[in-house]
């Protein structure tokens, strides 16, 4: 059957629904075993992470008490988890759905499944060994991974692209770039967005198929909401996970300071501004968590479909979803 | 031409890149979760056939190509050009060596062949995937041959070699895959 006679049909399979709630019950397991503590934010709140490369999706609200106004599908629980750690909940984990518009593709979904967690009292590298500790407790069952490895990532680009993420300057980025197998006008993209294009295009390809693959200090320009490293300022306390080439999980040594979080949050609000896009609220709520004093932590987000899809070496991200975009 | 953005790109669209029209084979999504969002895309040139990957900003354009296939009767060549008509409109159009790409060994006039117009402007032509051609010049075969077993090369009418069987002689007509440029059978006469 095809066209709009087959649209009610789930796209995902039976297998990958089961496989599903397996993953789900092993990773409160493993969450259980440990310590942290499940728990629900909303998925739809007035403030929102302004990210420049994030668009969310919002929709107008109605209710007794309430005066119409714009609420965010969330494009991570971040901003409320932390509310909860700023109020003394210890370490916490959620897995829920978050939403990105305008985002689909092979491994895109604009709504998809996140599993995100906080470590308090912890430091970043420490909570690197646990993401990939989880993703190999949950990839058991289908292949053995092999120890995963750690590397930064100026030594990957320095390695795989010939070029320093902090002295190569502009024009050989851009050149690096116009190099690669699938080149793209770089025309309006800056360092960050450039860097980005080599990571992906020489580095990721790189990253072997059989194990966790960690990649850390990402520069303080994407920082995000993570710390600046101490002993070297030029690097941010983010680090992300993959299995291949696919990135799994995003992960930070939270920035705990509320007079640098404000900082960043307002670069980023008038950046968003400077591309004409809807204007976004300061997310004040969240500020005051930090200013009330967010325990010293670290956090991070894991797109659990991908690591479904990983498990059942599924080609794209609409063999895991029950009903994926356009059959939503 | 209409112009297309990166939300509408998709499998099957003739694009122009780089000033040549090109039909999209693939087209892939790419966003690091803390990054900027581009469409990978692959395409084949329409007029080389060479295979390019490039990679586009979210808000960057493609320009359509007004690239058409028709059915188009063979006319005649003049050595150097090939001339097809609609036989609808009877509009008649000129194909060069390169547009034809080979095609030419297997056509005769009247013969209805693919082509692809590119602003009205033939760039590919496409022989029917099946024709029946007479050979003009073979090895006589051995006596006591079969028709199982061994093969030698026949000249065809249209100038194409092909492999036959040996007891196909000289006069006779064969049908070919254009396409594989493999003999299939005897021809009907």
């Amino acid at each position: 059957m095809t066209g709009e006679a087959a649209e009610w049909r789930p796209n995902a399979g039976l297998a990958a629904l089961k496989r599903r709630a397996a993953m789900l019950a092993e990773l409160r397991a493993f969450f259980a075993e440990r310590g942290v503590l499940e728990v629900e934010t909303p998925l739809l709140s007035a403030e929102t992470t302004p990210d420049l490369h994030l668009e969310p999706l919002s929709s107008r609200v109605d209710a007794p008490g309430v005066e119409c106004r714009r609420m965010y599908l969330q494009t991570s629980p971040e901003l409320a988890m932390k509310r909860l750690l700023a109020a003394g909940s210890g370490s916490i984990y959620q897995v829920c759905k978050a939403f990105r518009g305008g985002e689909r593709g092979r491994w895109h979904n604009p709504e998809f499944t996140i599993l995100e967690w906080y470590r308090v009292g912890w430091d970043v590298h420490r909570l690197m060994r646990e993401v990939a500790a989880l993703i190999e407790t949950l990839l058991a069952g289908s292949r053995r991974l092999e120890p995963a490895v750690y590397a930064s990532y100026a030594e990957l680009l320095q390695r795989h692209a010939e070029v320093d993420p902090y002295d190569s300057p502009t024009e050989a980025l851009r050149r690096a770039v116009e190099d690669t197998p699938s080149p793209v006008d770089t025309s309006g993209l800056d360092r960050d967005d450039l860097l980005s294009r080599l990571f992906g295009e020489r580095v990721e390809p790189r990253f072997a198929p059989d194990r966790v693959t960690v990649v850390f200090g990402y520069p303080a320009s994407q920082a995000a909401m993570a710390r600046l490293n101490a002993s070297d300022p030029r690097t941010a306390e983010r680090f992300e996970a993959y299995v291949g080439e696919i990135e799994l999980a995003n992960g930070y040594g939270e920035l705990c300071d509320p007079v640098e979080q404000r900082q960043r949050l307002e670069r980023d609000l008038a950046s968003r501004r400077g591309t004409g896009r809807p204007p976004l609220p300061m997310p004040s709520r969240f500020l005051a968590a930090l200013e009330s004093g967010l325990p010293h932590c670290a956090g991070v987000a894991l797109g659990l479909d991908r690591l479904l899809g990983l498990d059942l070496q599924a080609g794209s991200i609409d063999e895991l979803i029950a009903f994926p975009l356009e059959r939503a | 031409m209409a112009s297309y953005n990166m939300n509408q790109v998709r499998t099957g669209l003739k694009v122009l890149e780089s000033g040549e029209p090109n039909v999209i084979i693939s087209c892939d999504f790419i966003k690091p979760g803390k990054g900027q969002a581009f469409t990978r895309v692959k395409m084949r040139n329409l007029l080389n056939g060479r295979v390019n990957e490039k990679t586009y900003k979210p808000g960057d354009l493609l320009e359509g190509a007004d690239v058409i296939e028709t059915s188009m009767q063979y006319l005649y060549t003049d050595g150097e050009h090939w001339f097809f008509m609609n036989p609808d409109t009877y509009d008649q159009v000129e194909a060069d060596a390169a547009a034809l790409g080979g095609a030419e060994q297997w056509i005769k006039e009247e013969d209805i062949c693919s082509v692809t117009l590119w602003n009205g402007h033939p760039i590919l032509v496409a022989a029917p995937n099946f024709v029946t051609r007479e050979v003009v010049e073979t090895d006589p075969g051995l006596k006591g041959d079969t028709s199982s077993g061994g093969s030698k090369p026949a000249k065809l009418e249209t100038g194409a070699v092909v492999k036959v069987p040996l007891f196909i002689q000289t006069g006779e007509s064969i049908r070919v895959d254009t396409r594989t440029g493999e003999y299939v059978s005897r021809g009907k006469t």
